[in-house]
Formats: structure tokens, sequence, C-alpha cells
């Protein structure tokens, strides 16, 4: 097997020395375009957020990042993703487990697979009417509360566009998203661990204390920080839901690509610059969490 | 094991709560807009007015464009790195996976910063929206077509087919392209599942598409956005179902394929 491959990569050293020029231009169509309508584009707020209004090299739009209104936002935002990741996390393994180990007829996993992959995409503005009219003041569900069983969700100080509002309604694409990422690594859980467990006289809890959560933990995390990302540069459900009353920094870049709300177009780069930042960060950490559990799960 | 069951099946119930509950309730929410009674008076309204159609047709088209602009970009590039640069395979992995750490509201804002100012004036263009999109749904049809040609014995397909005198041209059109339909059209659902309701991109470039136009009834009516919002859940459905049934009933074929080379 490894001679194979050590036949075939000299092979390919070869081939890499005698055609190099013609079999990399191969993959120039794609590298142009990528470079035109990705890199380029951010490449233009990276160095705007870098530059003052004359163009010259400045460090102040990076130090504004840290005024109090555009911190608030950073912070809301970041508190959004993190309630929304811990929140769909915890229920989506909750899930998962229900059907891969929790010994439910497979036809639970079939349907909840499936389900998962719709709900996962049925995001934005169809997403924040069904809350609207599931929760909103005239909603489905607010009504019938009121009108059955005398409960007034809104004197209660439920509100659907507020921070929990949003939170409850991101939770519909986390947890389904959830449920795919983590199904795989449960799926690696093998029986004769908790066997061996009870036969040592393990209880059901030390399991999962000492045995099966350690062994998750880096693929649990890893689910979480990509749910962390995803919900933070989500901007078309908060927009159609709150129409721009919570300032998330998307519907804050938003709003400044509309009109400069902010009054300085490159505070408005390093604003974008501070959420590719901790997107990369978010990812890489994940990533890495996600090779480590590799050992075990596969 | 017995009491573990027994927690499985209340997650699996609060769990099928969470997600069916919105999903009735906005239907009766929608079947509500006659006072008194319940009609589709609301689906009426919406399937009447000519900006839906009009908007749909639109997004439609962008969809099916950027469909065609995406896999002609990454299927040949894929093919490319996987018979003749396997080396480049993580550095492509790489870029075709950027756009989940560029949000697509900053995207659209380098787009319109970049394309706006004379030299590269294209920014009222469908041209930057179909790029835009394009952009968006990489790491998607990347992942799709990566798996797909991971499957199949490809240099043994392309070998076997130029031994036999086929050219390049057609070895990539009756060999390669056929043994990974089903991963192309799970690609092609899933974009078109991102693009038609898109919103961010269509709104901050000011274009007419559905996206806008669903966010616009949710300001201007009570009953309709919900009737719209069915009507979504039920695309997405499709488009996912198709694309399951298909990874399903072709999965087989494919592995047969590659197995007998």
């Amino acid at each position: 097997m490894s001679c194979g491959v050590n036949v075939e990569g000299a092979r390919l050293s070869r081939a890499l020395l005698r055609v190099p020029l013609r079999t990399w231009a191969g993959l120039l169509p794609f590298l142009v375009f990528a470079a035109a309508f990705m890199l380029l584009p951010a490449g233009t707020l990276l160095v705007g957020s870098f530059q003052d209004a004359h163009g010259g090299f400045s460090l102040d739009n990076l130090a504004h990042l840290f005024r109090p209104s555009i911190l608030k936002s950073y912070l809301l935002t970041i508190e959004v993703s993190l309630v929304t990741a811990l929140g769909g996390g915890v229920l989506g393994f909750l899930l998962a487990y229900a059907v891969t180990l929790g010994g439910l007829p497979k036809a639970f996993r079939t349907f909840l697979t499936t389900f998962s992959g719709v709900a996962s995409n049925f995001a934005g503005v169809p997403l924040a009417f069904a809350f609207i009219a599931t929760l909103g003041r005239t909603g489905f569900v607010t009504v019938l509360l009121k009108t059955v069983f005398g409960v007034n969700l809104y004197t209660t100080g439920f509100n659907l566009y507020s921070f929990w509002g949003l939170s409850f309604t991101y939770m519909y694409f986390q947890l389904p998203l959830m449920v795919l990422v983590i199904t795989p690594a449960l799926d690696g859980v093998r029986k004769e661990w908790r066997e061996a467990c009870e036969n040592l006289g393990a209880s059901g809890r030390q399991y999962w204390r000492h045995v099966a959560l350690p062994i998750l933990m880096p693929s649990l995390l890893a689910a979480v920080i990509l749910l962390f990302g995803n919900a933070f540069g989500a901007y078309a459900t908060a927009y159609a839901l709150t129409g721009g009353m919570l300032d998330l920094v998307p519907i804050l870049i938003g709003a400044q690509i509309r009109g400069d709300v902010l009054h300085d177009p490159n505070l408005g780069y390093a604003l974008a610059l501070g959420m590719v930042v901790i997107m990369t960060l978010s990812i890489i950490g994940s990533n890495a969490l996600q090779r480590r559990s590799a050992r075990w799960l596969s | 094991m017995k009491r573990a069951s027994r927690w499985a099946w209340l997650w699996i119930a609060l769990g099928c709560l969470y997600f069916v509950l919105p999903l009735v309730a906005t239907f009766l929410f929608s079947l509500r807009a006659r006072k008194g009674a319940l009609s589709l008076l609301a689906y009426a309204h919406v399937v009447r007015d000519p900006q839906f159609l009009r908007t749909f047709a639109f997004s439609l088209e962008m969809a099916v464009l950027t469909i065609i602009v995406g896999l002609a970009l990454i299927v040949p590039t894929a093919i490319w790195v996987h018979l003749k640069l396997p080396r480049a395979r993580p550095f492509i992995e790489t870029f075709a996976l950027l756009p989940f750490v560029i949000p697509p509201i900053v995207l659209v804002f380098g787009l319109i910063r970049t394309y706006s100012k004379p030299p590269l004036a294209i920014v009222t263009s469908p041209v930057l929206l179909i790029a835009g999109y394009v952009v968006l749904s990489f790491p998607y049809i990347f992942r799709s077509v990566d798996s797909g040609l991971r499957a199949i014995n490809l240099r043994g397909l392309v070998e076997a087919a130029q031994s036999l005198g086929s050219r390049w041209w057609t070895t990539l059109g009756r060999v390669v392209i056929p043994n990974v339909r089903a991963a192309l059209l799970s690609a092609a659902f899933l974009t078109f599942s991102i693009v038609i309701g898109e919103l961010t991109l269509a709104v901050m470039l000011a274009w007419p598409a559905f996206g806008p136009y669903m966010a616009q009834v949710g300001r201007d009516f009570a009953y309709e956005p919900a009737a719209l919002s069915v009507v979504s859940f039920l695309l997405t459905w499709g488009m996912i179902a198709l694309m399951q049934a298909l990874s399903r009933g072709l999965g087989g074929t494919r592995s047969a394929v590659g197995g007998t080379h």
C-alpha cells in the first residue's frame, strides 16, 4: 500500500517537473474568479480598515471599534451567537442521541435527518415570517394561549422582536445543524465501551461522565463553535424579524452600506474586518478540535 | 437500556414539538385571511400579485445561472486537481471553503466598494450578483463534487476511456460526468435553495429578487407573509427531498460503476 503511494508520488513529482506551468494553468479559471470576487473585495475592506479618510495608514479605525456603541453591538452579536450555539448545541445533541444511541426505531432517524437538512436551510425571511405568525403579537400560539389558557405572553415579558425572541428563532436553524454535524460522531461511539463499563460496575452516569463525554467533547465543542459562526454572520433573519431594531453587527454593516450611518466609511471597513476575524478564529478552532476527535471516532 | 430509551422518547417528542409547531401555526395563521372562516385567500393574493411571479422568475433565472457558472468553474477544477495535482487539493479546498468565514453581508460590502469605482464599475450589472451567489455556493458545490469524485475510481475511468481512444472532452462528458451526476445534482439543488430566497446580496445590490419581495410583503401585509413562508418551506423541502432521493437512488449505481474498474 505505502509502496504504491510512493510510486504514485514519484510519478507525480516527475510529472509536476515536466509540465508544471500547463498543469497549474488548469486551475487558473477558478483561481482568477475567486481572486476577483472573493479575495479582492475582502482585500478592499482589509486595506480600507487600515486607512484614514485621506488614504493614509492609520490604526484609528481599529481603536474606534472599542467605542462603547460599537463594542455593545459586538457583544450583543456574540451573546446571541453564544446563547443559540449552546442552546442549539445541547438540544441538538440530545435529539441526535435519541435517534442514534437512544434505541428509537430507525424511521425516526431517517425523518430527523431529512427534516434537519430542510430546517437548517430554512432561514432568512421565511423563517422570520413563520415565527411572527406563531409567536408575534397576533401570532397563532400567542392568541391560542390568550383565548384558551388566559395567558398573555406579551405581558409576561416575552417579546419576539427582542434578544430572546431572536435567539429562539435562530434556534430553528441552529438545532438541526447540530443534529447534522454531531450524528456522525455519535455513530462512532461503540457499544463495547458501554458494555465494558457496565461489566466493571459503572453506572450510566459514570459512563457518560468518564467515558462517552470526554471522547465526544472535541466533536461537541467543534460543532458548537461552528454553530456560533453560523449565527454570528446571519443577517436576513434578524433584518426580517426585527427590522433593524437590534443593533447586531451585520445589521450595523447593512445600515452602513445603505448610507454611512457611522459617518466614517473606514470605520465601516474595520467593522466588517472584525467580523471576518471572529469567524476565522471560530472556524480554525472548530477544525483543530475536529481533527483531535478523529483519533477515537472514526 | 430501557431507561435510556424513555429519555430518547422525551427528547424526540420535545424536538418534534419545537420543529412542527411553528410550521402548523404558520399554516393555520395563513388560512385566516378571511374573517371568521378558514380560506386560501392569502395564497390567492400572493399568486395574483404580478410582483410575486416577476420576482420569483428573476430569482429562478439567477439560481440557474449561478448553478451553471458554479459547476462550470468547480467541476473541471476539481477533476483537474484529482487527476493531475492532488497536492493542490488542500489549497483549492481552502479557497472553496473561504466563504464560510466571510458572511454574505461582508462579501456584498466588499463587492460594492470594489466594483463601484470607474475602472471596474459593474455594481449595477447582474454579473456582480451572480458572481456573489457563485462565491456563496462555492463550499457546497466543492464539497459535493469533491466527495462525488472521491467515491469513483476517477483515474481508472479516465485511463480506460483514453486507452480506448476517447478524447478529453468526450471522456469528461460521457464517462466522468455521468458517474458523478448524483453529486452534481445535489450541488445544484443546494445552490438553488440558497439562491431562490436570498436576501442580503439582492437587497444591497438593489435587485427585484424574491427575497427582498418577501421582506416587502412582510412589512405591508399580515397573512400573506405566512402564506409565502409555507410556500418557501415546501420549496426547500422539495429540493432537499429530491437531493436525498437522488443520492440514495444513484448511490448504488455509482459505487457499482466505480467498483467494476
